[in-house]
This record gives C-alpha cells, structure tokens and sequence, in this order.
C-alpha cells in the first residue's frame, strides 16, 4: 500500500512561470464553424501560453526559482537539494536538474536529481523531496516543475494541441520540526503506459528516417510518431476512477475530516473529466480550483499553477487545509493533503 | 440489467437526438450528434449507471447500442 506519512516539514512558498505568448483557441486553424466553441465548453480550455522555440521547460523553472529564492529572502548556500520534474528535459542526458543547480549558483554540496513523470509529478516530486529533509539533515529544497508539452504536439492533433499549455513553477520546501507536514497515498499502473505516449525517439523505438513521418490517424488528428499520442478514452475512463478513489483512499487512511478542506487542486486534464471527479467526491464548486481556462493543461505544472493563479489571496494570509490530486501519463496518479500558513507566493512571472 | 433499460439510458446521454430513434440495432457512431465528447460521456454513463469500466477500444469495437450492452452485462 503505498501511503506515505512526511512529517515535519511544510510548504514555504511557490512561484510559477509561463512564457508571455498567448494562443487562442478560438482562432486555430483546426477548428470550422461551432468546433472551437463546442471544444472550450467541454475542454473548459480557452487559451493556452506557448513557449517559443529557444525556450525549454528549465528556462521557465530557472525564473520561478530564481524569483522565489528573492521572494523568500532565502540564502541559495542553504538549498539542499533540487528535485526536477518533467518529461522535457533539455537533453537526453546530462540530467537537467545538474545544468539547474549550476545556473541557479547552488551550492555543489546539493542534492539534484530529475524525475519523468507528468500529469502525477508534483505530488511524486513533493512525496520525494518531502522524504529528503523530513530528518532534518537537509533544511531547504526546491521542487520545479513543469512542461512545454506544446513542443512534442502535433500542431494537426485536435485531441492534443488545443488542450495543453507549457509552464515551469517552482515550490519551496522546508524543514519544519513538529510540524504535521504531508501524508501521500500513491500509485501506479503501467499497463496502461500506451494511453499517452511518445512512440519514438527513446531506446525502445529509437529515432529513425520514419519517425517524422504524418500519419492521419483520425479526423482532424494528423501526428508524427515523436508526437504524443493520446487515447482520449482511455484516460478519462482511468481518470474518472483512479481520482475519487485516491483521495477516498487518502482520506479513510489519515482521518481527513473531507468537509473542513479548504481547497481540492486536481491535476487540470479537462473541465468535462473533472468535473466528473469532482462530482463523484459530492466536492462544493467553490472549493474546486480550475485555471484550465487560461492555461490549459500544463502537466507537472497544473497544480502550483492553479494555486498561484487561483487563490493566492486565501494562500497568502491564511492557514488553510488542501488535497491535491494528479493522475495521468504512466499511468501514474497520488493525492496529498497538506496544511498552509501564509505562503510566500511570487506573482506570476511571464517570459 | 434489461436491454431496454440500457437502451434508454443510452438515449438520455444525447440531447439533440430523439429517444424514440434508439433501438438495440442502433448504429450509434452513425448518428449526427455522436462525438468524441459523446463517447466520453457514455463511458461515464457505464461508470455511474453500472459501475463498469469501458476503454476506448471498447467504443471502437461497438457498432450497435446492444454491442455496448453485452459489454457492460459481461462485466457485471
């Protein structure tokens, strides 16, 4: 069973950063006549940030991170490690989070790791780093993540280029002792791993002359075999049953009261699935947090991003009670609870 | 489950297309208002109404509505 109790340590502050272009969905190509509006209203996404081709997903995390440490008055010797999540790095190998910790002026004596997962890594990322200073050797970690998930899409997918946006964010951990800090429950199924999946360009199916090559899978889906694919169905069938069931797993585990939670912050895949979530949880709208509208779904990045942009008020000047739920590509999914006491949180940052 | 139940609550998910159109032989896919959003929604239907899980491929593989309701009896 793959609960997970992380004590003494808390959430001192978040950031997040997304690149200043703005694509409108109301004006892609792909759609004719009532397409574009009938896709916002089910998707719940209207617009999406597009990084630019010279900029990667560490080019985003580098700037939240560099905009937290200044909001936090923290000292970056102090920075024990560095977790990053994401599923485009900036290369193949070195790792990104060792290119991260160099530009960032890190100390050498820190701990810096990458992690692949998307749609459930801030809350493996969190679990990890979470793990990593809750015995106090180490005091302060950074846990960036994020996606420019726009760069491995098929401008020609319906199911995939409306729906996605790229962002980096950054959160800052810290020990914390006494404090109740973060329970987990966490899981994993990889027979789904085809349900979003980027056939080639890895050692499986390594890149070769036809890897480029567009096939017409569908109506209105046309993709390359180094572009995600994605199984629609399958991963809302997965979506609607492995997010309600986590959070009931979380909550029946650690004696969570659901009804004194101030906010759910779900992994925002769609408006349509989850909002099926939330109503199978019989959760309150107004404690449901959606910033699918202007960004899309932004991986790794959607649940700090939702925070930031959503209640950073309440987040602010308040303790407040939260669950956070991710699922999806992996397929991989986990939920958290954790408190928060006036978070430090940066404006939002767009490059 | 009775296939006539299934059949109309099959029915009650689309909301442009009469209900009195549905049959078990109904070719669903065939129909105006079917959709990629449609499909979703009929796989919600399952999760909620029935408790069964369907895939995608499921959906693919269904042409008439008493396809899908020998998929979803099966996995009672």
């Amino acid at each position: 069973m793959a609960f997970l109790s992380v004590p003494n340590v808390k959430i001192h502050g978040l950031s997040v950063c997304v690149p200043s272009t703005v694509e409108e969905n109301n004006n892609l190509k792909l759609f004719q006549g009532e397409d574009a509006a009938k896709f916002m209203a089910s998707t719940g996404v209207e617009r999406r940030r597009i990084a630019g081709d010279n900029v990667t997903t560490s080019d985003l995390c580098y700037y939240a991170a560099e905009k937290l440490i200044a909001d936090l008055g923290w000292n970056k010797e102090e920075i024990d490690c560095l977790i990053f999540v994401t599923q485009t790095p900036d290369y193949i190998l070195p790792a990104t989070s060792c290119i991260l910790q160099h530009r960032l002026g890190l100390s050498e004596e820190c701990y810096s790791m990458d992690i692949s997962l998307g749609c459930s890594g801030w809350i493996y990322g969190l679990s990890t780093i979470g793990a990593l200073i809750q015995n106090g050797n180490m005091k302060k970690g950074l846990l960036l993540t994020g996606d420019t998930v726009l760069k491995s899409c098929s401008v020609e997918d319906k199911s995939t280029w409306p729906l996605f946006g790229d962002a980096g964010t950054c959160t800052a951990i810290e020990y914390h002792e006494g404090d109740k800090g973060f329970q987990f429950h966490m899981a994993t199924d990889g027979s789904g791993y085809e349900a979003i999946i980027i056939p080639e360009g890895g050692y499986r199916n390594p890149y070769s002359v036809n890897s480029l090559k567009e096939e017409c899978i569908e109506e209105d889906i046309i993709r390359n075999s180094l572009n995600i694919a994605l199984n629609g169905m399958d991963v809302f069938s997965f979506g609607i049953n492995k997010a309600p069931e986590t959070i009931h797993k979380l909550a029946d585990k650690f004696d969570i009261d659901m009804g004194k939670i101030d906010y759910f912050v779900f992994h925002q895949a769609n408006l349509f699935m989850n909002e099926k979530i939330r109503k199978k949880l019989k959760l309150p709208v107004e404690k449901v947090l959606y910033s699918l509208k202007d960004f899309g779904n932004t991986s790794s990045a959607t649940i700090p991003l939702t925070m930031v942009t959503q209640c950073r008020e309440a987040l602010n000047h308040n303790r407040n009670r939260l669950i956070a739920c991710g699922f999806g590509v992996g397929l991989s999914w986990g939920s958290v609870y954790f408190e928060t006491d006036n978070l430090i949180i940066s404006d939002l940052i767009e490059v | 489950m009775e296939i006539q139940n299934f059949v109309q609550t099959f029915a009650a998910q689309f909301d442009d297309t009469d209900a009195s159109v549905f049959t078990p032989t109904t070719k669903f896919k065939e129909l105006d208002e079917w959709s990629s959003l449609m499909a979703l929604s009929v796989i919600a239907m399952a999760d909620e109404t029935y408790q069964v899980k369907l895939k995608g491929d499921d959906i693919r593989q269904s042409q008439t509505v008493e396809d899908l309701y020998n998929i979803v009896k099966s996995r009672l």
